[in-house]
């Protein structure tokens, strides 16, 4: 399949190892990726924000750049969340009707990686290998936006080497909420306190999650306790490999 | 008892606090903490056992946000036959605009009949317009009968929680109060104890009380028969024992048939206690000769409801049936408690409610809808399926937006609109984007230095104060992809 790559500009600017990651994912597994250089931003900070106005020559251009693609995949359920969920409300505000029309034919075939993996293309086993502890954090949005389920947990499972511990509480949201995290710091930080606890309860080395943005705002604390605990996007898990194993 | 005036919040005149700033406080009482994490955490667990036993919930949730969409897109309709219905049966109906509308209305009432007491159920609409201080200065005294409410008036305080007013205490703090405030000389701090002591103190109120009020959770239109649903008997007291009964109701509690119940009464309890049933659930319609009241006036409240009601999206925030699941799931109330959303109304519904009732354009209710992580947790919970992360996310544009067009040049050098304006001109052309990539990369060398960012300037610090910050790297992915792929 020819796939899009929605980087987000998270990712592009802040961890383009992800990026690199979800490619040899889907290259492993054949599919074709692209990636259309005028891509920016979904919008979803502005948005969210409240800064509605500023969001919608985004949501134009997202709508824009991708719509040519038969599926397009991003490493982040908070970015996909915001073009299958709240692109129609952005629609709405803007009273662009054709754009409304636009974004319901292309919502569909947006997908975070997990699911698309393992709902649009059936698979669970991508050939990784990670002799790590490892627990899952589920984000809010992949897991109550999009409803990704078991996704993550089924292609963790998957991987060889793995030492796969649960997460107690493992809903509960982290405290990010994006602009949340600075606009109400110190409730962030009491939740971050309680997401902590429970990693460190699990005794796992690393972290995982589908959206990096939750993870740089567990990993920061993290790092700040130095916990010795990483925190590592889904994507570079399924990406690490069958060479290393073959070492 | 002499009844003490309680801290003012986003329903009294003058300004309140952010949420940011209350919450800061109340995120330092330990305490608090404790009795909150625990309180929330027991409800939450209890109520996924009885919600899981229902092979039909979802349905019935879907049940219930039918009716309630129903009811407000006909909501005139149904409140006038709601007032046919009532005053066939006997009763009488009051319209009040706003609050100091409903609060003369009952102060007259209680005045016609030479009331120097009232006895009350515990009702969030009369927390909302003030009343019991309007009648103090009317020279009539408001006994809160629900335990909790009864608990937090002694204690001076407002209520915390929709359902549990005085969440945010435990048995040692309550047994303080009442020695204190009742003149109780030996009391324990055991449950049975405590509630005898309440027990003891209202019983004398409830005999001697010539009017009740109430509020409502719901009225059926088509018979008048007005509900409340309740835990402690206190309620059926109220509304059994005084000569005259006067219930006080916001004019979304409406619904359509006595039918509806079977949906609601499934719905209500197993969201808000947890119990499969309630313990008391009283109906009234109009008055009956030989039982009860001989007296019944009803008082329908818009104070901002029909405003609520314009806003296509804002208005699902109507159907709400006051369960306070959302509270009890919301890691930010859990943290935080009710006080810190300085109103009546606290939690992810109060978040939402409050700001549309006092109308956008108020600072600190203007904050409430910033107070979410937008986790979701409360709209997955949710009995009639308001969706409040989407109302959140239109309230902070209504804020914005309010701002930007109303304080002119003062919200243009706001420094969060400067960056959201500068961000947004960055990510609306991809040469600009590249370019900022960039500077970002250069720009950063100061903070940088040591392979993590410890402290960000300005608003930012927020984030370093508790986490550190990965540098940006030297290669963003699309660099990489230029370098390796060539173009796209």
């Amino acid at each position: 399949m020819r796939v899009a790559l929605f980087i987000t500009c998270f990712n592009d600017t802040l961890f383009p190892e992800t990026g690199r990651a979800t490619v040899e994912v889907l290259e492993r597994l054949g599919h074709e990726v692209e990636f259309p250089f005028a891509q920016t931003c979904c919008g979803q900070m502005h948005f969210n924000t409240g800064y509605q106005r500023e969001a919608i020559p985004l949501v134009r251009r997202f709508v824009e750049v991708f719509s040519p693609y038969e599926a397009v995949v991003a490493p982040s359920g908070s970015c996909v969340g915001m073009v299958r969920e709240l692109y129609p409300m952005a629609a709405k505000l803007a009273d662009d009707e054709p754009l409304g029309r636009r974004i319901e034919a292309l919502a569909p075939r947006v997908f975070e990686l997990s699911e698309f993996l393992v709902k649009k293309l059936g698979v669970t086993d991508v050939g990784a290998y990670y002799p790590h502890r490892v627990t899952y954090h589920p984000t809010c949005h992949s897991l109550r936006m999009l409803g990704v389920g078991d996704a993550p947990l089924e292609l963790l499972k998957a991987v060889r080497g793995i030492d796969f511990v649960e997460l107690p509480e493992a809903r509960e949201c982290c405290g990010f909420g994006g602009t949340f995290a600075v606009k109400n710091a110190d409730t962030s930080a009491a939740m971050l306190g309680d997401k902590i606890r429970h990693v460190l309860d699990t005794e796992a080395e690393v972290c995982t999650a589908g959206d990096n943005s939750c993870l740089m705002h567990i990993g920061g604390g993290l790092k700040r306790l130095r916990a010795g605990v990483e925190t590592v996007h889904l994507a570079q898990i399924l990406a690490s490999g069958a060479k290393e194993e073959r070492e | 008892m002499t009844p003490k005036a309680r801290p003012p919040d986003a329903f009294s005149p003058g300004k309140t606090p952010s949420f940011e700033e209350s919450a800061r406080k109340s995120l330092n009482d330990a305490q608090l903490r404790r009795n909150l994490g625990k309180a929330t955490r027991t409800i939450r667990e209890k109520r996924a056992v009885v919600v899981e036993e229902m092979p039909d919930w979802e349905e019935l949730r879907e049940a219930g946000r039918a009716l309630k969409t129903r009811v407000m897109r006909h909501l005139d309709e149904y409140l006038l036959l709601l007032e046919e219905s009532v005053a066939k049966a006997g009763g009488h109906v009051h319209w009040a605009r706003d609050a100091t509308e409903a609060n003369r209305i009952i102060a007259g009432i209680a005045k016609s009949h030479d009331a120097e007491e009232v006895v009350k159920v515990k009702s969030i609409a009369t927390d909302e317009t003030k009343l019991n201080e309007h009648l103090e200065r009317e020279g009539i005294t408001a006994y809160e009968t629900d335990l909790a409410e009864l608990i937090i008036q002694l204690a001076g305080e407002t209520s915390s929680h929709i359902l549990v007013p005085a969440i945010h205490k435990n048995r040692a703090e309550i047994r303080a109060i009442f020695m204190r405030e009742l003149g109780v000389e030996e009391l324990s701090d055991d449950p049975a104890d405590l509630t005898n002591a309440a027990r003891l103190y209202l019983r004398e109120k409830f005999l001697g009380a010539r009017v009740g009020i109430s509020g409502a959770n719901f009225a059926v239109a088509d018979t008048g028969t007005v509900c409340v649903v309740e835990s402690e008997g206190n309620g059926r007291m109220c509304t059994t024992l005084p000569n005259v009964l006067v219930t006080l109701m916001g004019i979304e509690k409406v619904i359509p048939t006595w039918r509806d119940f079977e949906v609601f009464m499934q719905l209500l309890p197993r969201s808000s206690t947890a119990e499969r049933m309630n313990p008391y659930t009283s109906f009234w319609t109009g008055v009956s000769e030989g039982d009860g009241p001989k007296e019944f006036h009803l008082v329908l409240l818009d104070n901002g409801r029909t405003n609520v009601l314009e806003d296509e999206v804002g208005r699902q925030t109507l159907n709400c049936i006051r369960c306070s699941a959302c509270l009890n799931v919301c890691p930010v109330y859990e943290r935080t408690g009710g006080h810190a959303y300085n109103s009546v109304y606290p939690g992810p519904i109060g978040a939402i409610l409050t700001p549309q009732l006092v109308g956008v354009g108020k600072p600190g209710p203007d904050s409430l809808p910033y107070a979410s992580s937008l986790c979701g947790a409360c709209y997955e919970v949710c009995p009639v399926k308001i969706n409040i992360p989407e109302v959140l996310i239109h309230l902070r544009g209504r804020v914005v937006r309010r701002r930007q067009d109303r304080d002119g040049l003062r919200s243009k050098l706001d420094p969060e609109n400067v960056a959201m304006q500068t961000v947004a001109r960055i990510f609306s052309d991809q040469q600009r984007f590249e370019q900022a990539q960039r500077l970002a990369r250069i720009g950063q060398w100061p903070l940088a230095r040591s392979g993590a960012i410890h402290r960000l300037p300005g608003k930012l610090a927020g984030w370093t104060d508790v986490r550190d910050l990965k540098p940006i790297p030297q290669q963003s992915f699309r660099e990489w992809w230029k370098k390796n792929r060539g173009t796209s």
